[in-house]
């Protein structure tokens, strides 16, 4: 699903990331872990072109988005993002930002279809062979209507309607991260990237994230998780890389890796942490 | 004191028998369209301004309209507004053949003007988001322009209303030279007044009274909004 080549990042003259070869398949959670400032954030943030890359390819689903010609932002629909600081529009609802994006782009979908269908018209009423108009059936209230819909259904499914006309000032860490996270799913993504989804969170709150996370996992969402949370690391992935110094040092399965890791710094680093 | 109670006398029978007072309202209908309507057209060309000097820099274009606008905010802020006024009316719209009443010409001028201003402001406005509003709008699939303009320009005029509430005084008290190009304001107003009983000390007082309780009052009026502003901060 994204495959990763001899990604690099500098910025100015450090090299954060140095070469980075790796795929993610469909279905797979992979979980990055490793000491702080080894690039875990800056290889997330490269996956989704949040960060432009330096060098090498990252091919999602077939088109190079490296590639600075390639519009991103179509691509980046189908990346989900979860920010350590949550980064709610502090300007919207809890509505608001779940519906801001997907109702953004069907508008905007529609609008273009409708303008194409004039030129389409007007070529019609010269050519022979008349070409087929764009569907425009769906009113923009209907769209607005369906993606309401699906965000209350979110929202029900993280169990806090009632906060559906609230603002994020007035919510809690924990609050904030599931509707960020649902946020996310409202653009139905192939795949969703965490960077450390629960390292701003009190302690009484990292349990209902990580739930509302695992349960995207077992549903079968691709995700890569940047974490420091070891135990759910373990038991979430399906693969865990090591990073360090910018490049992954050890790819592994999860039991292989936290019970026998093959790399002496990922050793050190497990005895650290653990 | 019986000599300006005279003087007094006689600023009424001008100001209420021979029109003084409908100048002094067209005056101030004047003034406040003008630096009113500055100030909105300045917010829209301060935006603008804005939002394309904090562009990431990479591409051509980006660096080109950042020039042009550096050169823009350098002119406006780099010359005093009468010339602005004075070269806008009797140099520039007469170069190009357009013919407009003196109000309507200042109104383009201190738009113009503010609008410079205006961008420094807004430019502090949008700096002072979190850049992880973008960060966020860029994830989910939106543009650079959109996430701009729907989720950190909102956030950026929230912080910045009260600074706009002080650059419409200053709008207000610089609409005092808007008679060099024919505009009738408070000072035509007043000036009307003085000659025609050849006494300006009370008109002139009162001028500077009206000027002292039109700013008093924007300032209250500023300091409400960001009561209420720092109130909705707090909301449900
Ligand atoms: N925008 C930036 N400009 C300059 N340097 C940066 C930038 N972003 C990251 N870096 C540097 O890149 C290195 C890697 O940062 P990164 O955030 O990817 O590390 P990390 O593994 O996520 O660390 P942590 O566990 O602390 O989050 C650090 O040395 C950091 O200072
Ligand atoms: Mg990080």
């Amino acid at each position: 699903m994204i495959d990763v080549i001899d990604l690099r990042k500098s910025f100015g003259g450090l090299e954060v990331l140095k070469g980075i070869t790796t795929t993610i398949r469909e279905g797979e959670k992979v979980v990055v872990v490793g000491p702080s400032g080894s690039g875990k954030s800056t290889f997330l943030r490269c996956l989704n072109c949040l960060e432009d890359p330096t060098s090498g390819s990252i091919i999602f689903e077939g088109v190079d988005i490296a590639d600075m010609k390639v519009d991103i932002n179509i691509h980046r629909r189908h990346m989900g993002m979860v920010f350590q600081q949550f980064n709610l529009f502090n300007n919207k609802t809890v509505l608001g930002n779940i519906m801001l994006a997907p109702l953004h782009i069907r508008l905007t979908e529609l609008r273009k279809k409708k303008i194409k269908n004039v030129f389409i018209k007007i070529y019609n009423l010269f050519a022979g062979n008349k070409k087929p108009l764009y569907e425009t059936n769906t009113t923009r209230q209907q769209i607005k209507q369906e993606v309401r819909e699906n965000a209350l259904r979110l929202l029900k499914r993280i169990g806090i309607e009632d906060k559906a006309d609230a603002y994020p000032s007035t919510l809690s860490g924990g609050q904030k991260q599931r509707i960020a996270i649902i946020r996310a799913l409202a653009m139905n993504p192939k795949v969703i990237l965490f960077d450390e989804p629960t390292s701003a969170l009190d302690p009484e709150m990292v349990g209902e994230v990580l739930d509302l996370i695992r349960q995207l996992a077992d549903e079968g969402m691709t995700m890569v998780i940047v974490t420091h949370e070891m135990g759910f690391a373990r038991e979430v992935a399906t693969r865990v890389l090591f990073m360090d110094d910018g490049q992954i040092l050890e790819e592994n399965t999860p039991d292989r890796f936290f019970s026998d890791p093959q790399n002496p710094r990922a050793r050190e680093f497990l005895s650290k942490v653990l | 004191m019986g000599n300006f109670d005279k003087k007094i006398a006689r600023f009424w029978e001008v100001f209420l028998n021979q029109n003084g007072y409908t100048k002094v309202l067209t005056g101030l209908q004047n003034t406040l369209t003008i630096a009113v309507a500055g100030l909105v057209i300045g917010i829209v060309i301060g935006t603008v301004i804005a939002a394309i000097e904090v562009m990431p820099k990479y591409k051509r274009l980006p660096r080109i309209l950042d020039g042009l606008c550096a050169f823009y905010v350098g002119l406006f802020r780099g010359t005093p507004i009468v010339v602005q006024l004075l070269v806008t009316y009797y140099v520039v719209l007469p170069l190009l053949g357009v013919n407009m009443p003196p109000v309507n010409v200042c109104i383009l001028v201190f738009g113009l003007n503010s609008g410079a201003y205006v961008s420094e402001i807004m430019r502090g406005g949008i700096l002072s988001v979190d850049p992880g509003q973008m960060e966020a709008g860029r994830a989910v699939g939106l543009s650079y322009t959109v996430t701009m303009m729907k989720i950190v320009v909102p956030q950026a005029v929230k912080n910045i209303l009260p600074t706009l509430g002080n650059e419409l005084i200053v709008l207000v008290k610089e609409t005092s030279v808007v008679s060099f190009v024919g505009a009738a304001d408070l000072y035509v107003a007043f000036s009307y007044i003085g000659s025609n009983n050849y006494e300006f000390m009370v008109p002139y007082l009162v001028m500077a009274l009206i000027y002292i309780v039109l700013v008093m009052v924007i300032a209250m009026f500023v300091r409400i909004m960001e009561r209420s502003l720092r109130k909705s901060d707090r909301r449900n």
